[in-house]
C-alpha cells in the first residue's frame, strides 16, 4: 500500500499550527512549495513548544551564568559544578496537554523524557518531583485527572527506579480544563563524563537506538502548543505511550555506551522526536545530515516518511557514534536488547535530506530550520495594580488552622507522595512531605537538595513580585534544610501569549525571577515554556514553577532533626501580617483581594546565610510560606508529634504571609546563641512558642495534634481515594 | 565471606542492597540475569527489588525463568543462603523457592511508606539478630505485596516458624499480615519491606542493619 500525499492547501497549513505569514516564510526559505513532510517538519521545529518564539525574547534576560555554571540553557539539562569533579545536572519540563488529555500516559512520558534529558547528558538520574495544578476539586474531571496523573507518575518513575524527593500539588477553577503537569529530574555526573548535543565530523554514522518508531504522538509538540476546545478528545491518538523498562534499559546502555569513549554527540528524541533530535544535532555542530528512513526500526508497518520524521514514541535516542567503535557499541545495546541502527550520516552540506526507499521526501537547508524559526516581539501590557485589601476578620487560631488542614490546598501530601518510591537508590535521607527533599551523593560526604515552589495566587495579583516569590520560596526551603542554593530551573506556564495582558504576566514573573535568582546567585541552568494553557479562551494561573537545587558540603550538617518535648519555638525575620492573597483569605474567607507579599531580597539572603552560619545551633528549621506562623508551626509539631503553644493569637501574626521568615526549633541555650547572633546580624529573631504536651495551643482554644493531623491526612483520599 | 547480587534489566535496588552487605563485610559480585553460573563460593545470593523485566506481566514471572535463576535454585537446593527483597520475594515465589504468591495491594496503589514490623522468629540468620516481638521501623515500596497461600500452607508456615516478619499495621492486605517468610531450611528469606534502606545512619533509620550484620556474623563462621 501506497499513501498518496495530501495536497499543501489553506486548511492543512492551518492544521499544522503554521500561520499564513509564518507559511510565507517557508516559501521564501525554500523558494518552492514543500513537500506534505518538509511542512510537517517546518511545523514541529517552528511550532512554539520547540521554537521559544514568543518567550525568547524575554528568557535571553534570565541571568544564566555564575562560577559554579558548567553548563546553562541550550542543552538538554543544565549542570551546576558541586565540587570533587562531580556535576548535578537538572531540568524541569512540562507535559500539560498530554496529562489532560491521557492522565496516566501523558504524566508518565513526562516523567520518561525528563529524565531522558539527564541522562543524555550522561548523569545517572538521582532525583526527581513533580509540581502539579488541578482544577477545583468538586469538578467532574478532577478526580480522574488526579488519580491518573499520579499513578502515571508513579508507575514510570517507581519502576525507572529514581527517587521523587518532592513536588507540589495546588486546586485551583483555572486549572479546570487545562491541569499542569511539570517534571523535575536531577543526575549526577563527572565533569569530565559530559555529553552534549553537537555532533562533529563529516561521514560520521548518525545511530538510532532504543525503542522502535510507532504512530503514537506524531504531531504532538504542535498539539502542545494549541489552545484546547471541545475537540480535545479527538487529540488522544497524539499522546504517547511510555514504557520506564526500556527507558531504564535505555539509560544503563546509554551510560554505559558513553564509557567506552563511542559517543560523539547525543541527542533524546522528546517532542517532534527525530525531527528535532537530528537538526539540533546539525545544527549546533554546523553540519548537515542525511537520513535513510528504511533503517528505522518501526513498530508498525507502512509508516510513511512524515510518520516516522514526527512520531513522539518514547525511549529513543539519536547519537553520532565513532565509526571505529561500532561493533563495541553495538555489543552494548545487544546486552540490553534494544535496538541499534545506523540510520543515516553527517554530511557537509547545510542540508536536511531525508531519504525513503531511495525517495527523497524532505531536503531542506538544515540550519534555517533551527534558526529561522519565528522569533515574536509579542504585545504586552502591565498587569494592573491589586485592588487593596478589605478588612479581614479576625479568627480564632485553631478554627483558621483546622479549616487549611481540612482544604485540598493545605492538606498532608502523604497520599500522593506516598505512591512514588522516595527511597529507591537508598541514598534519601529527607522523604516529601517537609520542604525541600535531600539526597546523598553517593559514596561521599556531600548530599543535594531539592525543592519546587510556586505561588500561582501571588503572580496572578503581582507578577512581578510573584516571580521574585517563587524564586525566594525555594531559596528559602534549601537553605531551611542547611543547603547553599546553587542553581534553578524554571518551568513557566502561562496561557495564550497572543493576548497582552497574559504577555503582561509573562513578562512581568519573568522579570522578577531574573531580579530574585541575580540577588540570591541561583542562575537559570535550564528550562522550559509552556505557553496556550487556556480552554475556551480561559487562562490558567500565572504559573511560573520553579526547581532549586542546593548543596550541603558535608551531609552530617543537614538540617533534618524533628522538634521535642521542652524546644523553645523561635520565628527569623520581620512579620508584618499581610493577609493579601493569602492562603488563608482564600480558603477560610473565599477571596483573592490584596496584593502579592513584597519580597524584600536583601532580607532573604541575609536570613538564609544565618541560617547556614548558625546550624550548629539550628537542628530543626523550616520555612514559612502559604499559611504563615501557624501552619508552619503545626508542621514542624506535627513531624516531632509533640504539642506546640503558640504566643501571638491574632490573625494577621498567626496567618500572614510575609517573606524571609523561618521557624526554628531548639533549646533554651541553643536559643540564647541564636539570639545573641542574629543581634550582630541584625536580623529580628523572636520568641514565638515552645512545644510542650500534645495538643496544639493558640490563645484559649486548642486541638490534640492527633485530632488535626487526622483531619490533614484524611482530606486528599477522602477526595480521591 | 562472599555475597552475588543478580542484576534483572530492570532490578533498581541490586546497588542497593550491594552496598549493605558490604558494609556488613561481604565481598560482593554483581551477577547479570543472561549469565549461566553464580561465581565460585558464594555463600548467600541476594536478589534484589526493582521491576525485573518490567513486571508487565505477573511480577517476578519472567525473571524466574531466566538463565541465572536455574543457577539460584540449584544454589538454594545444595542449601545455599538466599535473601529476596521486594521483587526478589516475588521472584522466590515464582521460581517456587518459596511458596504463596504476591498480589496486588488491597488497596490497588503502589505504597511508599516506613512501616512497623513485627519479627517472628529469631532462629535464622536473617533474624537472629532482633528479639523475638520486637517491632522495628522498615520501608516498603511495591505495588503487588499482598501475600496470599492457602490456609494449608499459612498454617504449615505458621506452624514451623516460617514467618519472619509480620506488618504491624497490614497496610497492603497481606493473608495473616505476613510480610516476609523462610524455607523449611530456614535459609531462603523472601520480605516485601526493604531493610537495605534503613540500613545506615545517613537514611535516617538503622532497624534494617541488624540483619545485615547477623548475616555477615553468621555466615563468617560458617565459612570461616
Amino acid at each position: 500500500m501506497t499513501m498518496q500525499e495530501p495536497a499543501i492547501t489553506p486548511d492543512l497549513i492551518a492544521a499544522h499550527g503554521l500561520k499564513p505569514d509564518e507559511y510565507e516564510r517557508i516559501l521564501e526559505i525554500i523558494g518552492r512549495e514543500p513537500s506534505f513532510t518538509e511542512l510537517g517538519i517546518f511545523s514541529a521545529m517552528w511550532n512554539e513548544h520547540c521554537s521559544y518564539k514568543s518567550s525568547k525574547k524575554w528568557l535571553r534576560t534570565l541571568p544564566t551564568e555564575g562560577p559554579q555554571v558548567i553548563c546553562g540553557p541550550g542543552e538538554n539539562a543544565g549542570i551546576v559544578d558541586i565540587g570533587d569533579g562531580q556535576a548535578v545536572v537538572f531540568k524541569m519540563e512540562s507535559h500539560n496537554h498530554p496529562s489532560y488529555i491521557e492522565p496516566y500516559q501523558g504524566a508518565a512520558t513526562g516523567v520518561g523524557g525528563i529524565l531522558r534529558d539527564v541522562f543524555t547528558m550522561g548523569a545517572r538520574p538521582i532525583a526527581a518531583m513533580n509540581s502539579l495544578s488541578f482544577g477545583e476539586v468538586s469538578h467532574p474531571k478532577t478526580k480522574q485527572l488526579v488519580n491518573g496523573v499520579v499513578e502515571g507518575v508513579g508507575g514510570y518513575g517507581n519502576c525507572f527506579g529514581v527517587p521523587t524527593v518532592g513536588g507540589e500539588l495546588r486546586f485551583d477553577p483555572a486549572y479546570n480544563g487545562n491541569c499542569l503537569v511539570n517534571a523535575f529530574a536531577a543526575g549526577l555526573a563527572d565533569t569530565d563524563g559530559i555529553f552534549y548535543s553537537a555532533a562533529s565530523g563529516v561521514g560520521m554514522p548518525v545511530v538510532y537506538l532504543g525503542a522502535k518508531t510507532g504512530r503514537d504522538g506524531v504531531g504532538g509538540a504542535t498539539m502542545a502548543s494549541a489552545e484546547f476546545d471541545d475537540t480535545i478528545e479527538e487529540k488522544r491518538p497524539t499522546v504517547q505511550v511510555g514504557d520506564p523498562f526500556t527507558e531504564k534499559r535505555l539509560m544503563e546502555a546509554t551510560l554505559e555506551l558513553m564509557q567506552t569513549g563511542a559517543v560523539i554527540s547525543i541527542q533524546d528524541m522528546g517532542a517532534a522526536g527525530l525531527t528535532c533530535s537530528a537538526v539540533e544535532m546539525g545544527d549546533k555542530g554546523k553540519l548537515g545530515i542525511r537520513l535513510d528512513l528504511e533503517k528505522v526500526p518501526c513498530r508498525e508497518e507502512n509508516m510513511t516518511a512524515y510518520e516516522m520524521m514526527l512520531s513522539e514514541s518514547q525511549e529513543r535516542m539519536l547519537m553520532v557514534l565513532k565509526p571505529e567503535k561500532e561493533a563495541e557499541a553495538k555489543a552494548v545495546f545487544d546486552k540490553w536488547d534494544l535496538d541499534f541502527a545506523i540510520v543515516g550520516e553527517t554530511i557537509s552540506e547545510d542540508r536536511f535530506l531525508i531519504m525513503h526507499n531511495n525517495t527523497c521526501k524532505a531536503d531542506l537547508p538544515l540550519s534555517q530550520l533551527a534558526s529561522t524559526a519565528p522569533e515574536y516581539d509579542r504585545p504586552w501590557v502591565e498587569t494592573p495594580a491589586a485592588e487593596p485589601l478589605a478588612d479581614v476578620p479576625e479568627i480564632d487560631g485553631i478554627d483558621g488552622l483546622k479549616a487549611l488542614l481540612a482544604s485540598p490546598n493545605y492538606s498532608a501530601r502523604n497520599w500522593v507522595f506516598e505512591q512514588y518510591d522516595s527511597q529507591v537508590m537508598a541514598d534519601t535521607m529527607r522523604i516529601p512531605g517537609q520542604g525541600a527533599g535531600i539526597i546523598r551523593v553517593h559514596g561521599t560526604k556531600k548530599a543535594l537538595a531539592f525543592t519546587s515552589d510556586v505561588t500561582p495566587r501571588y503572580v496572578q495579583a503581582n507578577p512581578f513580585e510573584g516571580g521574585k516569590q517563587a524564586v525566594a520560596e525555594a531559596y528559602r526551603n534549601l537553605s531551611a534544610v542547611g543547603a547553599k542554593p546553587l542553581a534553578t530551573t524554571d518551568n513557566l506556564n502561562f496561557g495564550n501569549p497572543e493576548k497582552p495582558e497574559i504577555m503582561g504576566q509573562f513578562v512581568g514573573a519573568i522579570k522578577g525571577i531574573g531580579e530574585a535568582v541575580a540577588a540570591l546567585d541561583m542562575p537559570i541552568v535550564s528550562g522550559n515554556v509552556s505557553l496556550y494553557n487556556e480552554t475556551d479562551g480561559k487562562g490558567i494561573l500565572p504559573t511560573p514553577t520553579i526547581g532549586a537545587v542546593g548543596l550541603i558540603e558535608n551531609a552530617d550538617d543537614a538540617i533534618t532533626d524533628t522538634a521535642r518535648e521542652g524546644h523553645v519555638l523561635l520565628m527569623l525575620g520581620a512579620c508584618a501580617g499581610h493577609l493579601g492573597r493569602s492562603a488563608l483569605l482564600a480558603e477560610v474567607f473565599n477571596r483573592t483581594d490584596g496584593d502579592a507579599p513584597h519580597v524584600d531580597l536583601a532580607a532573604e539572603k541575609a536570613a538564609g546565610d544565618f541560617i547556614r552560619a548558625n546550624h550548629d545551633w539550628i537542628k530543626v528549621c523550616t520555612d514559612i510560606s502559604d499559611g504563615g506562623l501557624a501552619l508552619a508551626a503545626y508542621e514542624l509539631a506535627e513531624a516531632g508529634d509533640v504539642g506546640v503553644v503558640l504566643d501571638p493569637t491574632d490573625t494577621p501574626t498567626l496567618f500572614g504571609e510575609d517573606q524571609g521568615r523561618y521557624l526554628i526549633a531548639c533549646n533554651f541555650d541553643q536559643a540564647e546563641a541564636l539570639m545573641i547572633n542574629a543581634g550582630k546580624a541584625d536580623l529580628p529573631l523572636v520568641t514565638v512558642g515552645k512545644f510542650a504536651g500534645s495538643d496544639v495551643v493558640i490563645g484559649g482554644s486548642s486541638a490534640p495534634l492527633s485530632d488535626l493531623r487526622d483531619t490533614s491526612r484524611a482530606t486528599l483520599p477522602q477526595l480521591f481515594g | 565471606m562472599k555475597a552475588a547480587v543478580l542484576v534483572f534489566p530492570g532490578s533498581n535496588c541490586d546497588r542497593d542492597m550491594a552496598v549493605a552487605f558490604q558494609a556488613a563485610g561481604f565481598k560482593v559480585d554483581m551477577v547479570w540475569h543472561k549469565d549461566h553460573a553464580l561465581p565460585e563460593g558464594v555463600d548467600i545470593v541476594g536478589v534484589p527489588g526493582g521491576f525485573s523485566y518490567g513486571d508487565y506481566l505477573r511480577c517476578g514471572a519472567i525473571a524466574a525463568n531466566s538463565p541465572i535463576c536455574g543457577e539460584l535454585k540449584a544454589h538454594a537446593d545444595n542449601g545455599g543462603y538466599v535473601l529476596g527483597v521486594c521483587n526478589g520475594f516475588q521472584v522466590l515465589t515464582e521460581t517456587g523457592l518459596l511458596p504463596g504468591a504476591l498480589l496486588r495491594n488491597a488497596g490497588l496503589k503502589y505504597i511508599c511508606r516506613t512501616v512497623p514490623l513485627i519479627v517472628e522468629t529469631t532462629d535464622s540468620v536473617f533474624t537472629q539478630g532482633y528479639d523475638k516481638g520486637q517491632e522495628i521501623q522498615i520501608p516498603i515500596a511495591h505495588h503487588d505485596g499482598n501475600y496470599f497461600a492457602d490456609d494449608a500452607t499459612l498454617d504449615r508456615l505458621e506452624g514451623d516458624g516460617r514467618v519472619a516478619f509480620r506488618y504491624g499495621d497490614n497496610p497492603n492486605g497481606s493473608m495473616r499480615d505476613i510480610a516476609g517468610i523462610l524455607s523449611a531450611n530456614g535459609r531462603v528469606l523472601g520480605m516485601m519491606p526493604h531493610p537495605e534502606r534503613a540500613a545506615d545512619p545517613a537514611q535516617g533509620n538503622t532497624d534494617g542493619q541488624a540483619m545485615f550484620s547477623a548475616l555477615g556474623h553468621a555466615l563468617e563462621r560458617v565459612t570461616a
